[in-house]
């Protein structure tokens, strides 16, 4: 089967007045249809950044892609003129985003806003659009969706919000689903509502879900498969099994024992040592370098090749064996 | 928007008004001086006759009354300066010179403005962002009675392109709007950039470009209603700037507006031309940032009064 | 990369020191508010310094040398009466600063007044003292200002009065925000426990505290009392002859700008500037002051 979604040594960077920030450094990895695929890492390993920037969500300058290609299907997003990618983005590939309280236009209705997908891309009349949306917003689980089409966003909580945000990316009936953070703004219980619409919806579907978080239980509850990112660079890929439990990284086994857990008694959570590194300082070694128990001088040097594991188990790092 | 708290607005105008006319009644009685008391010429009969006529020798309440029963009528009394004319003739003269002149001013304020802040939010830190706002700096710094004065000199004295005083052709009405809606169109071309670049670093514009929309569908379906708040709280003050700035602008142009006779009867003493037109002004600005306010309310489904 | 952003930040703001020494570093930085502080030395070291050692007066008329261009002799011309135009300009500034300063001055007395009190008080007098100012806000202030002046004689003391009155409404607003904000600050929960009286903790805590805001409104009020003030005179409604105040001045000027347009420029160039200064002053005062605060 061939991804329908494949970015390749992405590389991402934003030209301050302190420096060069190299907030994505040459990633790769693939997004097959169907399937759920979560990016993990914590703030500022460029795991938001890579997507927005392809997509070309942020502001440019200060953002500058030097290098890498993203496939979707056979097309290079990168190469693709202002317009074209428009036509994919919002249709093919949409976004829910991870402030819901902010993501909605306050000054327009719900309704108006879920009927632009359809009828940018689909050319569908305003009255057939809606009435699409309403559908959408009840296979949300938005109940009386035919008043909530009129009324505006602040008169919804955040859990809502999020509800109608992934409606409007689900109208389209979009290949590829990429929620950035959608649960992290909300309430715990919230938090399980979404993430199991999500998964219903993916599997209903048979769409492709890039899932972006930090939360290590969101992704062993929803992913198929996993990508562990860090300070820009991609540490881990592989199943959700690979990863929790065959993990042979030093920075992917950290965060796991920083992690809670129900099925482990732990008496303290070990956090990880040290600091991030700047990302504008940051050399060609491997960044987790100044936090690794296993630091060798060539970790320092030079970045990692790939090592593959069985089943597409790929792991980045110079340690031949790393106890867990 | 409840019906409850638009009712309480227009409640609280009327103690206001009352206030308004009671001050400014006894304030100018209060003051030395009469409205006669300049012209030396006139016998002491003729005085006594003319004081009786406007009832200036009743005591000083019973004028109050007085004015106060003819005011609830609509009647804002005879004008003490202009023989044979009411102040109601006078106002129904003069107003809809000076509001052709405000609305002609504010009209263009708003085009050039929203444009010209619309452009600059668009190209920020280029020439279509820095000259606009230079302008708009001098704008804001250049009063009316220089602008006014130099436009003049210039389009009217040097070039002879346009006429300097009247209000007849269309070509009397340039140069007063232009005079007057200088520095509202700075302020307003201001307000728009800030309003605008708020709007556009806001998450939802982000949203709105993960749908795929076209930058001009941003800019129009998302951008500008959020955008142009700060405009539309703006136009109460700018309504309420651009009445003050008229007395200056029509005395300069010399237009037969509601300003000129205000400053003209404010001098002469005239007390019943006065007081209607400050009456008229008062509840002119308080209706208009009534309508401002209701306005902003329906643009922005947020605001509840409660 | 806000993070990074907020991150030099606070780099900044840990250099540990106090907040007005803070505030002066933020200044410097603010080339046009810096430049407008300078302007403004300079002006008023010519406004206040030059009458003492010059020998012409202001109202010094010489019929035979009217309407004079800039020369040698009198560096900006002479007006109608033969006046020297630059003495005047000097004197005329002089009014109008003073007349900017004291009603902004009497304006922050009235505001500051009232918005602690209304912010200290708090609740139902608080809601009342608002709504009283709102209710002011809809109101053409000038308009009582110019019928002030016509009845009870153009007199200085008056016009600045006057136009202090106009403007505590925004002053009032701010400082009571200000107030409010710091009451429940844990430093004012400690006098009150400490049972020290009202009054007293508006007076030795809370004013003091409103300082910053204050000074930054107050800079940029004496602009538009400058302002309100030419628009009076130019009117012919406020400093009378032969006292001058720009305002006059421009008035004078427009009144033979044909003839003699450097009797309507100078004066003009002058009001704008100072104008200009003071409200990059302000402006740069209120980003220095407060540097999370937005600006309009």
């Amino acid at each position: 089967m061939n991804p329908i979604l494949s970015i390749k040594n992405l590389q991402a960077h934003f030209h301050t007045r302190r420096g060069v920030v190299k907030a994505v450094n040459g990633i790769s990895y693939d997004l097959f249809p169907g399937e759920t695929l979560a990016v993990v890492g914590e703030s500022g390993s460029g795991k938001s950044v890579s997507q927005l920037s392809y997509l070309r969500l942020l502001a440019s300058p200060p953002l500058k892609i030097p290098g890498g290609q993203v496939f979707y299907r056979d097309k290079d997003l990168l190469k693709l003129s202002d317009a074209e990618l428009r036509k994919i983005r919002g249709d093919k590939i949409t976004m829910i985003f991870q402030e819901p309280m902010t993501s909605l236009n306050p000054y327009l209705t719900v309704g108006a806003q879920l009927i632009e997908p359809l009828v940018i891309h689909r050319k569908k009349a305003k009255s057939e659009a809606w009435q699409a949306a309403t559908a959408a917003l009840e296979r949300v689980g938005i109940s009386n969706a035919s008043n909530a089409m009129k009324a505006y966003p602040h008169e919804f909580s955040g859990g809502m919000r999020q509800r109608v945000m992934i409606a409007m990316a689900l109208t389209t009936e979009p290949e590829v689903l990429i929620a950035d953070e959608p649960t992290t703004a909300l309430d715990v219980t919230v938090q399980a509502q979404i993430l199991d619409l999500l998964k219903s919806i993916q599997k209903e579907n048979k769409m492709a879900l890039l899932l972006i978080t930090h939360d290590l239980g969101v992704v062993a509850n929803i992913a198929h498969k996993v990508v562990v990112m860090y300070a820009g660079r991609v540490f881990e890929k592989g199943s959700v099994d690979d990863i929790f439990y065959r993990s042979e990284h030093p920075y992917t086994q950290a965060l796991l024992k920083s992690t809670p857990r129900v099925d482990r008694d732990d008496k303290i959570l070990p956090a990880i040592s040290g600091n991030t590194p700047d990302l504008i300082q940051i050399g060609s070694g491997c960044p987790f370098y100044e936090r690794c128990s296993y630091r060798t001088d060539l970790c320092q040097a030079e970045f990692p090749q790939v090592r593959l594991g069985l089943k597409g188990h790929e792991r980045y790092c110079h340690v031949e064996k790393v106890s867990s | 928007m409840s019906l409850k708290y638009l009712l309480g607005r227009l409640a609280v105008m009327v103690p206001v008004f009352f206030l308004v006319v009671t001050l400014v009644f006894f304030m100018i009685r209060f003051a030395p001086g009469g409205p006669f008391s300049s012209e030396k010429s006139v016998s002491p009969a003729i005085l006594k006759n003319l004081e009786a006529k406007y009832h200036m020798d009743e005591p000083l309440s019973r004028q109050y009354l007085h004015y106060l029963k003819d005011l609830l009528h609509g009647d804002l009394g005879p004008s003490f300066k202009h023989a044979n004319r009411t102040v109601n003739e006078i106002i129904a003269e003069a107003l809809p010179v000076s509001l052709e002149l405000g609305l002609l001013s504010l009209t263009w304020a708003l085009m050039i403005g929203i444009c010209a802040g619309g452009l600059a939010a668009l190209k920020p830190n280029t020439s279509w962002d820095y000259i606009p706002m230079s302008f708009a700096i001098l704008g804001i710094c250049l009063p009316t009675f220089v602008v006014g004065p130099v436009l003049v000199l210039v389009f009217g004295v040097w070039l002879q392109w346009l006429p300097v005083a009247g209000w007849e052709s269309w070509q009397d009405r340039v140069l007063p709007s232009l005079t007057l809606g200088f520095a509202y169109a700075a302020y307003i071309s201001r307000l728009t950039r800030g309003g605008l670049m708020e709007i556009r670093m806001q998450d939802f514009i982000r949203t709105a470009r993960a749908k795929g929309l076209s930058e001009s569908d941003i800019l129009l379906k998302h951008s500008l209603r959020g955008g142009l708040l700060p405009v539309i709280s703006y136009l109460g003050p700018a309504l309420a700037g651009i009445i003050t700035g008229a007395l200056v602008t029509e005395t300069i142009f010399n237009i037969p507006g509601l300003g000129r006779f205000f400053i003209e009867s404010a001098v002469n003493r005239d007390y019943t031309v006065v007081m209607g037109t400050s009456l008229l002004y008062f509840t002119l600005i308080f209706v208009c940032n009534f309508l401002v306010d209701i306005f902003y309310a329906l643009l922005d489904p947020r605001v509840k009064y409660v | 990369m806000s993070e990074i952003m907020a991150q030099s930040q606070s780099i900044v703001n840990e250099e540990g020191q106090s907040l007005w020494a803070d505030a002066w570093f933020r200044l410097k930085k603010n080339h046009l508010a810096v430049l407008g502080l300078c302007f403004l030395v300079f002006e008023m070291m010519l406004f206040f310094g030059v009458p003492l050692i010059s020998t012409v007066g202001y109202e010094a008329q010489n019929l035979e040398l009217t309407l004079a261009a800039p020369s040698f002799q009198h560096w900006l011309g002479t007006d109608t009466l033969g006046r020297d135009l630059f003495q005047r300009l000097l004197y005329g500034g002089r009014i109008s600063l003073t007349v900017g300063i004291l009603a902004s001055l009497v304006s922050a007395i009235v505001g500051v007044i009232y918005g602690s009190v209304a912010g200290f008080l708090g609740g139902k007098i608080d809601g009342f003292l608002m709504r009283v100012v709102d209710v002011l806000y809809a109101l053409p202030f000038i308009f009582l200002v110019i019928i002030l002046m016509v009845y009870f004689g153009r007199n200085l003391i008056l016009l600045f009065v006057a136009l202090g009155l106009t403007q505590w409404l925004t002053m009032a607003r701010i400082v009571r925000g200000q107030v409010l904000s710091l009451r429940h600050k844990e430093f004012i929960e400690a006098a009150k426990s400490l049972g020290i009286r009202q009054r007293k903790i508006v007076l030795r805590h809370l004013i003091p505290n409103t300082l910053g805001a204050v000074i930054v409104y107050l800079t940029l009020t004496v602009p538009s009392v400058i302002l309100e003030e030419a628009f009076l005179s130019y009117l012919g409604l406020g400093v009378q002859a032969p006292m001058a105040s720009w305002g006059t001045l421009i008035k004078e000027g427009v009144d033979v700008m044909d003839q003699a347009p450097w009797l309507l420029f100078f004066p003009a160039l002058c009001l704008s500037t100072t104008l200009f200064s003071l409200n990059f002053l302000g402006d740069g005062l209120r980003d220095a002051l407060d540097p999370k605060g937005a600006k309009d």
